[in-house]
């Protein structure tokens, strides 16, 4: 074995961190679906019947559908009826009005995650919704937002406080017929972030989803909506741990943005459910449906990923750029790592004239993890002098992983101009020795190789989080690499 | 401070250097020069410890230590620094930051402290002056979209900064025009003192008329066959390299050679 094999295999053995389970009471539904389980779902939490019909057509289509077998994955058949559908910690019946009332035990685990929620998040300055299993469990600094007119609440809150705004743009970018595992969602979906942005405020500070599961055997389905009016500007991010356990646990959500003339949306996550151990064993699998319609004219949104947990993922966030001159963006890093999977990517779909997209992903395989890029840019024939461009480079440390490239371009007008690079790189033995003779250990080399090769994505992150993403991306490396 | 003991070494098998004899003092610059294949690369690699070159028999002797003990970055810290015939590019690593990591890690390794960056970028910017180097490298990442001038101007750069006891420049004059060629012996002439050692190889005489070496050697068949004084290289300029073929060596060495081969 080689030095640099050697070295890769220490590194991938560093453990997760965020694995542990929070020993707190909870309410879970026994696992198995049904039209009794949709009921139960939106009658506990007092939804308004439209919505309840709502989630009943969507899950008698799903039971239509078919799982996707096109992506470059290998999943094991997962049980929908083994799943439980819904867990949220046990509570008094009405649900804490403040920080203040929720279970200590809560507060301890979003501190451990590194997502304080209580009054020191105020010194963070970021506002933060904390969804744990199927519930919100707190949303920091409402007060504030709701001065400038910003509503930031979990997805309940809104369905009860704001039910015309939800039902006008629910469903209105991810229709519940989608695709499977979108149906799904629709049909049990239990909480999630909704956002909206009143027309020319630019919202004062970021905003923030941090997702947790710790139920075993539940699977987390959550739906996020954010509506950016005429001239106003988001940015968000969202974050996901999980504790290590030996089964799948199923994570299927749905992000919808709409982004009216002008407005400015940036979406960006990092990813880190737990991968499963060094032989490929439980992990959750993220299948998730993440959209944004740029509605208006010059409007924009902006996706940026840093994916490195999970076992499975698949998961393409998209742009229709409906509005004139829109501009859709899509910056991805995947990580792979012992048996992760990935297939993710995006679609630019342009619909208005002069409308713009950009594509940046680094894909980076380890282990024998397996990592594909699949990306759509349709041009259609209305989007007069659209333009496309697509950077794609992976990189593989080690040789027993892989790396994959789909891309379908598809235009339908002369005018338009669509661009596609794609590299594929083994991580230098050039380069490592280059570094190692200038005194730089391995390990170091390695995490500096690799944070140059993801530049162009980190610094689409707000600050503080690619500083975030920085360090995980490390961690999910270490002893991968020589 | 360096001394080669009947070296022999292969790569992928097949042996390259047979039994190379060295010894290279503090202050003194020596060039290898000789044909193409002869293993003159090898002998830096070997140096410098890149995997993929086997040491299969001898010693090498760096400052008291057994150099082939001792890790690729060890060695480096121990003050051996390679200058890339082909240096590496490296996108999206800012080479200020590179340079830091680098020369960080080896004032650990030697426990001193580590420079922070106002303190780095003090010193770099001193040793750009006296290169005459603009800063403009300063800002971009290591080697990317470099010409092959800046290239090798950086590899000085990097050599000025971490300031090795033995620098092996390993054809750095390959591929530059003569401008770009002045630049980089001007750097490395200024970076000559009596502490220094400098190996350097390469194909042709031209790089000598501006680092005047104080020893020659021709490195053919796996060996050191001819050593002499800077006066050598003119004659290999002249007379290339074919003679070593046709038993030319006694008739090079009576011709004016100052110094015996391997002395």
């Amino acid at each position: 074995m080689s030095r640099e094999q050697s070295t890769i295999d220490k590194r991938v053995e560093q453990k997760y961190q965020h694995g542990f389970v929070t020993d707190i009471e909870s309410d879970t539904l026994a696992p198995g679906l049904s039209e009794d389980v949709i009921r139960f779902i939106s009658n506990h939490k007092g939804e308004p019947e439209w919505l309840l019909d709502w989630r009943l057509n969507a899950y008698r289509h799903w039971l239509g559908m078919r799982q996707p077998e096109w992506a470059h994955l290998k999943i094991d058949a997962i049980d929908f009826q083994k799943i439980s559908y819904f867990s949220e910690p046990k509570a008094d019946k009405d649900r804490p009005q403040s920080l203040d009332e929720v279970d200590p035990k809560l507060l301890e685990t979003y501190d451990k995650l590194g997502v304080p929620l209580h009054e020191r998040a105020r010194l963070a300055g970021v506002a933060v919704d904390a969804v744990f299993d199927s519930v919100s469990v707190g949303t920091t600094f409402k007060k504030e937002l709701s001065k400038a007119g910003v509503i930031f609440c979990s997805f309940s809150e809104a369905v009860r406080d704001y039910p015309e705004l939800v039902r006008k743009y629910l469903g209105s970018i991810v229709p519940p017929r989608d695709n499977f595992f979108a149906a799904l969602n629709s049909a049990v979906f239990s909480d999630g972030s909704f956002v909206f942005i009143p027309r020319g405020v630019r919202c004062p500070m970021e905003l923030s989803t941090y997702f947790r599961i710790n139920a075993a055997e539940t699977g987390q389905f959550e739906r996020t909506l954010i509506i950016a009016e005429e001239n106003s500007q988001v940015s968000y991010l969202e974050g996901c741990t999980a504790p290590m356990r030996d089964e799948n646990q199923l994570h299927a959500a749905v992000v919808e943005l709409i982004a009216l003339e002008d407005a400015n949306i940036k979406y960006s996550t990092v990813q880190n459910w737990y991968p499963g151990d060094e032989h490929g064993v439980g992990g959750i699998y993220n299948f998730v449906t993440k959209r944004g319609d740029c509605r208006g004219a010059r409007s924009r949104i902006s996706w940026t990923q840093v994916e490195t947990g999970s076992a499975i993922t698949w998961k393409y966030p998209s742009c229709v750029l409906r509005g004139d001159d829109s501009v859709g963006e899509f910056y991805s890093v995947a990580l792979t790592n012992n048996y992760q999977q990935a297939d993710t990517g995006t679609k630019m779909i342009h619909i208005g004239r002069n409308t713009r997209s950009k594509i940046i992903s680094k894909g980076i395989s380890a282990g024998q993890g397996q990592n594909a890029y699949r990306g759509l840019v349709r041009i259609t024939p209305r989007a007069d002098n659209s333009r496309n461009y697509t950077q794609c480079d992976s990189m593989l440390i080690g040789k027993r992983c892989g790396a994959h490239t789909f891309p379908y371009i598809e235009v339908r007008n002369p005018t338009a101009k669509v661009e596609h690079e794609a590299t594929t790189s083994r991580i230098g033995e050039d380069q490592l020795f280059y570094c190692l003779q200038r005194g730089i250990s391995e390990e170091d080399a390695v995490s500096m190789i690799v944070d140059g090769f993801c530049k162009q994505v980190f610094r689409e992150l707000p600050m503080e989080f690619a500083v975030e993403a920085k360090a995980l991306l490390e961690v999910s490396l270490e002893g991968a690499v020589g | 401070m360096l001394t080669i003991k009947n070296l022999h070494a292969s790569v992928d098998g097949m042996e390259i250097l047979k039994g190379l004899d060295l010894e290279v003092n503090a202050g003194e610059i020596h060039a290898i020069m000789g044909p193409n294949g002869a293993g003159k690369s090898t002998l830096g690699n070997v140096l410098a410890g890149r995997e993929g070159y086997e040491v299969t028999a001898g010693e090498i002797i760096f400052r008291g230590k057994n150099l082939l003990d001792l890790e690729p970055e060890q060695r480096a810290c121990e003050g051996v620094f390679l200058a890339f015939q082909y240096p590496v590019e490296i996108p999206g690593v800012n080479n200020t930051y590179f340079l830091r990591t680098a020369l960080n890690a080896q004032r650990k390794y030697r426990g001193e402290p580590e420079l922070d960056s106002a303190g780095f970028l003090r010193m770099v910017r001193e040793k750009l002056e006296i290169l005459h180097i603009g800063d403009g490298l300063l800002h971009r990442a290591v080697n990317e979209g470099f010409s092959g001038g800046e290239k090798k101007r950086n590899e000085i750069f990097q050599m000025a900064v971490l300031e090795p006891a033995l620098a092996i420049l390993d054809e750095t004059d390959s591929g530059l025009d003569i401008d770009a060629l002045k630049t980089v012996a001007d750097g490395v002439n200024r970076l000559r003192d009596e502490t220094r050692a400098m190996l350097v190889i390469t194909h042709y005489q031209r790089l000598l008329d501006y680092i005047i070496p104080d020893k020659v050697h021709v490195l053919a068949q796996g060996r050191l066959v001819v050593t002499g004084g800077a006066d050598l290289a003119l004659k290999l300029e002249e007379q290339g390299y074919a003679w070593l073929e046709d038993g030319g060596i006694e008739a090079l060495e009576t011709d004016g050679a100052n110094e015996g081969p391997n002395s």
